[in-house]
């Protein structure tokens, strides 16, 4: 635990070279709650970094921050080098940050065109349906989405294809970085599968990707890079190749913070080097 | 050679006519009902109250049904679109009142050009749904509560407008007048009109293919095309005919059928339509999307409440006098009704303009039949109330269908 501590001290000086979107420092209170302190991300055009964490962890917080919705009580926020300002949802959105929350937010009385232009139809005054569904096809070619048509109301599709919906949906305004909450929440085993192909669709086209997941085998299966959140402060970012679940999960719950495991990764640290 | 939209191995292909037909017996079997209801309901209606008295389904008759159902037909269209952002305005019947007296007042008492009252009575409609828009925005109060509010105090305001005489005559010889009871469209006109309908709904239709076609979409063929616009066009040339009989198509009803179609198109082919049924579907959606919710809602209360005005007006001009009962009794109840009934959902995000079109038209026949029949205003009221409730069930009992379906 201390070691990973120390190696992101190391690194946290300045936003790695590569990242598109990089945090720094970041902190936020609710009244007397303190909700993330100091708290660093990075992620990198093409790499998935799962968010991990109990609840209360800040996993929230920390998209509400980076989709717009709470700003920053201080700390940093560079995306593709530039230090910028997330003031409104509207603002994450322009400069390239889509974020698809967990409820998904489409309407379920309009057809699959329809949500996803809302907000953004083509040509306001004289709907332009044609261009509209010829892009919407494209998406979801895109993402290789099996969705049959998309003149059905959403209400009709099940929830891995609402899900497409609605990350195909941020992905209209050409995003950098995506931000997924929980995507696979609600969803059966085939149904997970499948936005798990789509995270790995996403990453192959040269997105940076924020999974906020609970579930460890989704982690393990699309993630690069883990971050483990524990009441509101970093507690560690392991790379999934070489981090097993359970220290994840010791990460996550702070059970590595006792006696035993201490002494437990100092005798491992011994071995090793 | 597959088009785009046609890829998916798991659709059905349904080509040409044969498919068309299918396609709307499904969508139907699954509870997108459409307009079915209420044109099967409209033939019972009338099969029903043509047994009972065989004057209903005369020309004359026919004529004064389509006049009378201007009036309240304008003020459903305003209640089709607050019910689509699922809201509703009680207070409909009253606002229509108001602007009558007002009309009345500036037209005949204050000795204002015509063109002048109608437009302050129409401004002061929009005025009305602003403020209530803005209440609602405001402070969030529910809809219901604010126009129930409004309903007390326009009512009061009307009576307060009109003064102590309590009924205003407007003059015959005024083009209003004339409008609503005198002027019908020449018979070469309607035709006419008939015909440009039909290619109308062609021609769109058929453009609309040829984009899809070239843009590598599935399209309809033309022989559904049309096949679709002959149908449409028999009905329209048979409708102008019969009418045609006796006095025609009045004025004041193509004016109706103008603003349904004005209507239709804004809901359904602008960004402004679309957001109106993102918010009656779910609002916490729209508002994410970029939509700005308030300014939609500011817009449909300010559209209910000057179409409430426009109505009342006609409503006045059909009569010639603003009294004190102008928009009082069932106005509200008709219109809200015939919004209900033309397959609009109280539960918002479901429904179109040719839906207060269709309805005011059951309503309205049910009333010309129960008076023809002399029968007395109680019953229609009671009848009027269990056609309503009708409506309210299929409504639900199709939602229900649609979300086993999935089509909710």
């Amino acid at each position: 635990m201390s070691s990973i501590r120390q190696a992101d001290s190391q690194q946290a000086d300045a936003p790695r070279a590569e990242s598109v979107l990089s945090l720094r420092g970041i902190r936020k209170t609710f009244g007397a709650v303190a909700a993330l302190t100091d708290v660093d991300l990075d992620v990198a055009a093409g790499q998935v970094v799962a968010v991990v964490g109990d609840n209360g962890a800040g996993k929230s917080t920390l998209v509400k921050i980076l989709s717009g919705v709470h700003p920053p009580d201080s700390g940093t926020i560079t995306f593709e080098s530039r230090e910028v300002h997330i003031p409104t949802p509207a603002a994450a959105h322009k400069l390239g940050i889509a974020t698809v929350f967990q409820d998904l937010a489409l309407c379920e009385n309009l057809n699959v065109i329809q949500n996803l232009f809302l907000g953004q139809e083509v040509r306001p005054l004289r709907l332009n349906d044609v261009a509209m569904e010829t892009r919407s096809w494209e998406l979801l070619r895109q993402l290789s989405a099996k969705i049959p048509s998309v003149r059905v109301p959403v209400a009709s599709l099940s929830g891995g294809q609402r899900q497409t919906v609605a990350i195909a949906r941020s992905l209209l305004g050409d995003p950098k970085v995506i931000i997924l909450d929980e995507p696979t929440a609600a969803l059966g085993v085939a149904q997970t599968a499948e936005v798990l192909n789509l995270v790995e669709r996403l990453r192959e086209n040269g997105l940076g990707v924020i999974m906020i997941s609970h579930n460890m085998a989704d982690v393990k299966a699309v993630a690069d890079t883990v971050a483990v959140l524990r009441l509101g402060r970093n507690n560690g970012v392991f790379d999934v190749a070489d981090v097993s679940t359970e220290d994840i999960i010791a990460a996550i719950t702070g059970a590595t913070d006792n006696v035993v495991s201490q002494r437990q990764a100092r005798s491992k640290e011994g071995l090793s080097s | 050679m597959l088009t785009t939209d046609r890829q998916d191995e798991r659709l059905q292909s349904r080509e040409g006519l044969r498919g068309a037909i299918t396609d709307v017996v499904e969508r139907a079997r699954g509870g997108d009902l459409g307009v079915i209801p209420v044109v099967v309901g409209l033939i019972v209606i009338w099969t029903v109250l043509q047994i009972l008295n065989p004057v209903f389904l005369s020309s004359a008759n026919l004529v004064n049904l389509t006049l009378e159902s201007a009036a309240v037909g304008v003020i459903a269209l305003g209640i089709v679109c607050v019910l689509l952002v699922g809201e509703i305005d009680l207070s409909v019947g009253s606002v229509s009142g108001l602007s009558a007296a007002v009309l009345a007042v500036l037209f005949v008492g204050q000795d204002l050009p015509v063109w002048l009252a109608i437009a302050a009575s129409v401004v002061m409609g929009a005025v009305i749904g602003w403020v209530y828009a803005q209440l609602y925005n405001r402070f969030g109060v529910p809809s219901f509560v604010i126009t129930l509010a409004g309903l007390l105090a326009f009512l009061g305001l009307q009576l307060y407008v009109l003064g102590t005489k309590g009924s205003i005559n407007l003059p015959f010889d005024s083009g209003l007048v004339a409008f609503a009871q005198l002027d019908f469209v020449p018979a070469w006109l309607s035709y006419t009109f008939a015909v440009l309908a039909a290619g109308g709904l062609f021609l769109t239709g058929y453009v609309h293919a040829r984009e899809r076609r070239r843009a590598g979409l599935s399209a309809k063929g033309v022989p559904v095309l049309a096949l679709r616009s002959a149908a449409l066009l028999v009905v329209l040339l048979f409708v102008v005919w019969y009418l045609g009989q006796t006095r025609g198509v009045g004025w004041m009803f193509v004016f109706f059928v103008a603003l349904v179609l004005i209507m239709h198109y804004f809901l359904s082919r602008t960004k402004w339509g679309r957001s109106v049924y993102a918010v009656g579907g779910n609002v916490e959606a729209a508002r994410r999307a970029g939509i700005n919710v308030k300014a939609v809602y500011t817009s449909v209360f300010v559209l209910c409440s000057t179409f409430a005005a426009v109505g009342g007006i006609l409503a006045a001009a059909r009569l010639a006098a603003a009294n004190q009962s102008s928009g009082a009794g069932d106005v509200n109840l008709n219109a809200i009704a015939a919004a209900v009934i033309g397959g609009t959902s109280l539960f918002g995000g479901r429904g179109t303009a040719f839906g207060a079109l269709l309805g005011i038209i059951v309503i309205q026949s049910i009333s010309s039949g129960l008076t023809l029949l002399n029968l007395d205003s109680s019953i229609r009221f009671v009848v009027t109330g269990v056609v309503l409730l009708l409506a309210v069930v299929v409504d639900s009992v199709a939602r229900k269908s649609r979300t086993s379906h999935g089509r909710a």
